[in-house]
């Protein structure tokens, strides 16, 4: 039997209500051009918001770690960290899929995308600096020093740089409203699938990261 | 041998899934069906809620092996 199965079940609830129901809710037309691509919000959108959860759980492993130096809190911390940045590759995909259709190409130069973008190169720079260290007390401290780091570099580039210049997404007029989202697009019908989502991409992140740092534990055994 | 029960029941299933969506083809000559109105947007909720199951079954079976190891 699998370990603490109750929340699993219930991420897996929430996902299969929002792959079926984020289908079949009513969604406001908002412009011409969007028509039901607005139901990429259930997917997309959730990919970020599970990434930066990941990614903060990540970064509080990581300043554990420097204060216990326990070998699990680095397990933890990289377990985390490399759930987070697949979320955020997978933002960035679906991104420019989703792109692609509505502003005509999958780059644009979007400042949430070049930021998106630059955060992730310095988180997969998290990893190459892990394996280019064979001690592992010294990698353990410096890849935390690091991670830290790499959480507070995606303040500028996801939430401050994004928001001072014009953006493709929606809200990203000169600083107002916020250039991922913006809330008021979303009626409560979108939000009755949007927040499940979210939760229930979390949670899926969590349960992969649990057996990364499960596996790495009975390795170390 | 419980392995190859489930990739089994699983193959059986897409088969019935296969079989039925044929017969649909020639019971159902208009579009009246779910499955084929709203510009066939049903058939797209379909493959993500297999896509969805399917990764769950396979952190699952994960999960459970690991849970194994760790029982040892």
């Amino acid at each position: 039997m699998i370990r603490k199965a109750w929340w699993k079940w219930v991420a897996f609830l929430l996902l299969f209500y929002t792959s079926i129901y984020g289908f079949i809710v009513k969604v406001p037309k908002l412009d011409d051009r969007l028509e039901h691509s607005i139901r990429n919000m259930f997917f997309h959108v959730p990919m970020w918001f599970a990434m930066m959860i990941l990614l903060f759980v990540s970064v509080w492993y990581a300043a554990k770690y420097l204060r216990t130096t326990s070998p699990i809190d680095d397990f933890y911390s990289k377990a985390f960290a490399a759930t987070g940045t697949l979320y955020g590759f997978l933002g960035l995909s679906t991104g420019a899929i989703w792109a692609n259709y509505q502003w005509g190409s999958p780059w644009s130069g979007d400042p949430k995308q070049n930021g998106a973008a630059i955060a992730m190169l310095i988180y997969l720079a998290y990893f190459v600096l892990r394996g280019s260290m064979t001690d592992e007390d010294k990698r353990s401290r410096i890849a935390s020093v690091y991670n830290i780091f790499a959480f507070f570099m995606l303040f500028p580039t996801l939430w401050i740089l994004p928001r001072l210049t014009e953006s493709l997404h929606p809200g990203g007029q000169g600083s107002e409203g916020n250039p991922g989202i913006n809330g008021k697009d979303m009626d409560a019908n979108m939000r009755s699938v949007f927040y499940p989502a979210v939760i229930g991409w979390t949670l899926l992140g969590v349960w992969v990261s649990t057996l990364k740092i499960r596996y790495e534990l009975l390795k170390a055994k | 041998m419980k392995k190859y029960l489930k990739s089994f029941l699983l193959v059986l299933f897409a088969l019935g899934c296969f079989v039925t969506t044929q017969a649909q083809d020639v019971a159902a000559n208009a579009n009246i069906d779910v499955m084929r109105s709203n510009g066939k947007i049903y058939v797209v909720m379909a493959v993500v809620a297999t896509i969805v199951t399917g990764l769950f079954l396979y952190v699952y079976s994960i999960d459970k092996k690991i849970s194994k190891l760790e029982n040892k």
